[in-house]
């Protein structure tokens, strides 16, 4: 055992020395193949943390939206049609909700107004979301006005402001009190946006929407189910355009691999003769090649990994960020927390690592079983 | 002098450690984010919130899991998506899967686009 160790630190300072020899383009290869993988890890890490976060804040979301249709468009619910879903069996609690979009000329941004369930403003009073506070240089107890969709000026007054560790969620919310949003909108007295609802148990939502849709023709349900998914496509499909777009860079450092391992140049085919004509067998041959394809994408692949690691989780994915996150005026502020999938990194190890080293090893081979002298004499 | 097989072992060994530091650090980080999370998450029950407030430009982006089956092409009908989101958001996924069809619970964001 002792033996074969101290054969293979030989074998690995022969390899070290003999990469030092064309110094500037093992380096030059080195960082290309180290940029390709923070790249790829940077994309993957930033993608499936961006996923699992939605994941686990939508988890909490209602399990079922109703929403009317009209004409093929999104519609008021009229009175009267709470109560006709209360008949359907399995649905535990339903409730109205009053929430609406308004565009501020002066942020040029969309707000989301919304009346609270449970806790909310008093009247004239509201509460903002973080990106709105900074946006509009808010604090709490200030003054601001809307102009609302009829012409009048609406002022109000800040409650509060949520906290800024749930902008994620939060970021252009106005909460504000049933009264003060009907009078904002004109909103016709007894009609609500859409209606939430909670269903006891998990099996049967399904159930209930195809109750639903048969009991209320005009009903669209949406269900938590389909929210998830939704977020979880939009982010797949995000990770593949830039997937997509990295794949050039991809496809350059596959060629200049293929280059490197499919033809030897001269001197390093007449350095495997002289290897072999001195008593190398071909085997030690291929292991140096092994250790040469090993410790380059070895490298490469912790390095990359790291710093895609502290550039997605310590750096905020900077990089990536406007094509992977989205862009808006009113834009959330958040840390991603890190989820690292186990399966996820092994592919890339797999991916990266594996073709390179067995790249390097195919054409040596091909030197090493022919005669030295051939091989010498090219 | 130390030889260079020494000086590489020990610096994939290091390198090694900052790969396993990572994971390390994504736990301790995790933990330290729960809270966070959890609070999230409550604001989202207590508000019934059903997206992110990740792109707020327009009303079938800022919701897109709400939005309409025709709000990205409102202007007409043949009117192009014109919004930066929309040209990153999936197609239904109808067009993805030929085979299998748009049921009825496919995604809202798929029937929106």
């Amino acid at each position: 055992m002792k033996l074969w160790l101290a054969k293979q630190r030989y074998l690995i300072d022969f390899t070290l020395l003999a990469l030092a020899r064309r110094k500037t383009r093992n380096l030059g290869l080195l960082l290309v193949y180290t940029v390709l993988v923070f790249m790829l890890a940077s994309v993957t890490l930033y993608s499936h943390a961006l996923r699992q976060e939605a994941a686990r804040v939508l988890a909490a979301s209602p399990e079922v939206i109703v929403q009317r249709m009209v004409a093929g468009r999104h519609d008021l619910i009229p009175p009267g049609y709470l109560e006709r879903i209360g008949r359907i069996r399995g649905v535990q609690m339903r409730e109205a909700r009053l929430w609406g979009y308004y565009y501020d000329a002066v942020t040029k941004a969309n707000y989301t107004f919304m009346v609270p369930a449970e806790n909310a403003p008093a009247a004239g009073e509201i509460v903002v979301g973080p990106a709105l506070e900074r946006s509009r240089g808010l604090a709490k107890n200030n003054g601001i006005s809307f102009r609302s969709y009829s012409g009048k000026l609406h002022t109000f007054v800040i409650a509060d402001v949520l906290p800024q560790a749930s902008e994620l969620v939060s970021a252009d919310l106005v909460l504000m009190s049933e009264e003060s949003f009907r009078a904002f909108f004109d909103y016709p007295a007894g009609h609500y946006t859409d209606i939430a609802l909670s269903v006891a148990n998990p099996l049967e939502v399904r159930n209930v929407a195809l109750k639903l849709a048969a009991a209320l023709p005009d009903a669209r349900p949406i269900l938590r189910d389909e929210v998830l998914r939704t977020y979880a496509s939009i982010f797949d499909w995000r990770e593949g355009i830039v997937l997509a777009l990295l794949s050039a860079a991809i496809l350059a450092f596959g060629i200049l691999a293929w280059d490197k391992a499919s033809g030897l140049s001269a001197e390093e085919k007449r350095e495997i003769g002289i290897l072999k004509a001195i008593g190398w067998e071909t085997g030690d041959v291929i292991k140096m090649k092994f250790w040469e394809g090993l410790l380059v994408s070895l490298t490469a692949f912790l390095l990359g990994f790291v710093a895609a690691y502290v550039h997605v989780f310590h750096f905020a994915a900077s990089l990536f960020e406007p094509v992977l996150k989205g862009w808006a005026v009113l834009y959330p502020r958040f840390q991603l927390t890190p989820q690292i999938d186990g399966l996820q990194v092994a592919t890339l190890f797999f991916f990266t690592v594996v073709p390179y080293a067995a790249a390097v090893l195919v054409p040596i081979w091909k030197a090493a079983i022919t005669d030295p002298d051939s091989v010498m004499r090219g | 002098m130390s030889r260079p097989a020494d000086r590489a072992l020990i610096f994939l060994a290091l390198a090694g450690i900052a790969f396993a530091g990572c994971f390390v650090d994504a736990a301790r980080l995790h933990a330290t984010a729960a809270g966070d999370a959890n609070g999230m998450a409550a604001l989202v029950a207590q508000l019934r919130l059903t997206d992110l407030a990740l792109f707020t430009e327009a009303r079938y982006t800022r919701h897109p899991s709400q939005a309409d089956l025709h709000s990205a092409f409102q202007d007409h009908p043949l009117a192009q998506e014109h919004f930066p989101t929309g040209s990153l958001i999936s197609p239904p996924a109808g067009l993805l899967q030929a085979t299998s069809g748009v049921g009825a619970g496919d995604t809202a964001m798929g029937e929106a686009k």
